[in-house]
């Protein structure tokens, strides 16, 4: 079942064309891949989803988008507070914030009022259980989030945005700032993720989108060239343009 | 650029730099000395605790002591809040226009306008219009505004220096602009705003042309009862023993110079301290 769908979307950043009719659709407990070189608006295309280009100064878009075939008005003004609970968002680089790892965790709880007090502990031991950070953490929950490795900060992060209980998570190059240990341990935890998730991925990195995901997305300079089965754009790219980019002949 | 030119060069670049760095310093030391020598000798509990008498010749500060701490401590309930918020604004909602630079522009100009403008301005508005009369609340609101600018700057770079990742992790889990700032934001730009409120306040404590007409008492031998009440204060106390009273002991004017300085010089250093926490525990 399809879970976002855009409509000849279309962005500006001022007078530069971001993304031009974008036309595609997320399936619902699938990770998606959105792959392409730096600048191709990916990124962008990922930040229309929970409206977080509205922080842009001069950006305008055009065109549908419908999460659960409902729009999320693309140019009108809607609950940001209620669409950005339903699309969580984790970032290129950790950035929990300076609280302690408890803290972080139960930050969205406490902004929308989600749980009483008494709940948090067990809001958090599920949170971090599934980002399998309990065991390492569960002695240094007072401890400052600052204090960890940049793949438990990455964790923690998924864990912060998945105790809010959303039902979309994008992820914006989540493991561009780890090794590859730590990646391939991210992306197992994605594949976790995706039974109760439906999964956004932004990456530059093909290899990680021809390991994760079901559907991947090519764009080039603001359009989506083509958009297919993980394995058949791997394997059988229909576009010249998406042939020479997966097979390193591009620029 | 033969190798023995290069750190001849570089010798006296560092001498000259050393000395600049020297002079600037030297002559505060002088004076901090100067005051110091002149005035420890009048420093006892009765000079601190006292009224004064004998034409201000004899006797102790203690009202023109308490009247800088009521003028600091009501000026900061004034300016403290309605700097922040003004800063916030500026900082965390107000878009990038014409208007908002102008504001900008008009609140860095404020912060170099001459106290005694402040004063007069007080004059006007507090103790006449506003009919305030000559009053510690006349007072404290002069100086509540000579302080804002500095205030609102100081706050907005406070805001400024949080990373923007904080307010988009705070959006993106769903909180309001204002949740994000008041619990993303602000707490990490607290120490930077009190740093600049202390600093701000310990200008207002020696400020002398901002009390002149809105709230100083030339001799006043008795506590305010409230804050319509006219006060002593000590930087227009020292003004008046050093200049219109003929024949008074120098260590009593060193004095009230020392005590002044004494209250400024320790709140500054308050606010390198609150800094010097800050730094060492931020980490991002």
């Amino acid at each position: 079942m399809s879970k976002i769908t855009t409509k000849n979307l279309n962005l500006w950043y001022g007078s530069f064309h971001a993304l031009k009719d974008v036309n595609l659709s997320f399936y619902e407990k699938k990770i998606t891949a959105i792959i392409g070189p730096s600048g191709c608006g990916k990124s962008t295309l990922l930040r229309v989803f929970n409206r977080m280009n509205d922080l842009v100064e001069g950006v305008k878009v055009e065109g549908d988008v419908l999460i659960d075939n409902e729009p999320i008005c693309g140019t009108g003004v809607c609950d940001l507070v209620k669409l950005r609970k339903k699309v969580g968002m984790v970032f290129q680089r950790p950035n929990p914030f300076p609280l302690s790892v408890y803290e972080n965790i139960v930050f969205g709880l406490r902004v929308h009022d989600l749980a009483v007090k008494k709940d948090y502990d067990k809001i958090v031991y599920e949170s971090l259980n599934s980002v399998l950070l309990w065991d390492d953490l569960k002695d240094r929950l007072r401890k400052s989030a600052l204090s960890l490795s940049l793949e438990q900060k990455q964790r923690l992060c998924i864990a912060r945005t998945i105790a809010v209980k959303p039902d979309i998570v994008l992820m914006d190059e989540p493991c561009s700032a780890l090794d590859p240990q730590a990646t391939a341990r991210i992306e197992e935890l994605m594949r976790e993720l995706k039974n109760s998730y439906t999964i956004v991925i932004v990456t530059h990195n093909m290899q990680q989108a021809a390991r994760v995901s079901e559907d991947t997305g090519f764009m080039l300079l603001g359009e989506l060239i083509e958009f297919a089965r993980t394995e058949d754009i791997f394997t059988r790219p229909q576009d010249k343009r998406t042939e020479d980019y997966i097979t390193g002949r591009y620029g | 650029m033969g190798g023995v030119k290069t750190t001849t060069k570089q010798k006296i670049a560092f001498s000259v730099l050393f000395l600049c760095t020297l002079i600037v310093v030297l002559p505060v030391l002088f004076v901090l000395w100067a005051i110091l020598k002149g005035g420890a000798p009048a420093i006892n509990w009765q000079f601190l605790s006292t009224m004064p008498r004998e034409g201000m010749r004899e006797g102790g500060i203690y009202p023109a002591i308490i009247g800088t701490i009521y003028l600091v401590s009501l000026s900061v309930l004034f300016s403290l809040p309605i700097g922040l918020f003004a800063a916030i604004y500026l900082n965390e909602y107000a878009k990038d226009n014409l208007l908002t630079r102008l504001i900008r522009l008009a609140i860095v100009n404020l912060s170099g306008v001459s106290s005694v403008v402040y004063g007069l301005f007080g004059l006007a508005l507090f103790v006449n219009f506003l009919k305030f009369g000559v009053s510690i609340l006349s007072g404290a609101l002069t100086l509540a505004i000579m302080n804002l600018p500095v205030i609102i700057i100081a706050s907005t770079e406070a805001l400024a220096s949080v990373p923007f990742s904080f307010r988009e992790v705070s959006l993106s889990l769903g909180a309001s602009r204002w949740q994000t700032v008041r619990y993303s934001v602000l707490p990490n730009a607290i120490p930077g705003i009190l740093t600049g409120a202390i600093l701000s306040l310990a200008r207002a404590a020696g400020e002398t042309a901002p009390i002149l007409f809105t709230v100083a008492a030339f001799y006043l031998p008795k506590l305010p009862k409230s804050i319509f009440d006219q006060a002593m204060a000590l930087p227009y106390h020292l003004y008046i023993i050093s200049t219109q009273i003929p024949n008074i002991k120098t260590e009593v004017r060193y004095g009230t110079a020392l005590v002044l300085i004494g209250i400024v010089f320790s709140m500054n250093i308050f606010a390198v301290v609150i800094r010097a926490k800050f730094r060492k525990k931020k980490k991002w």
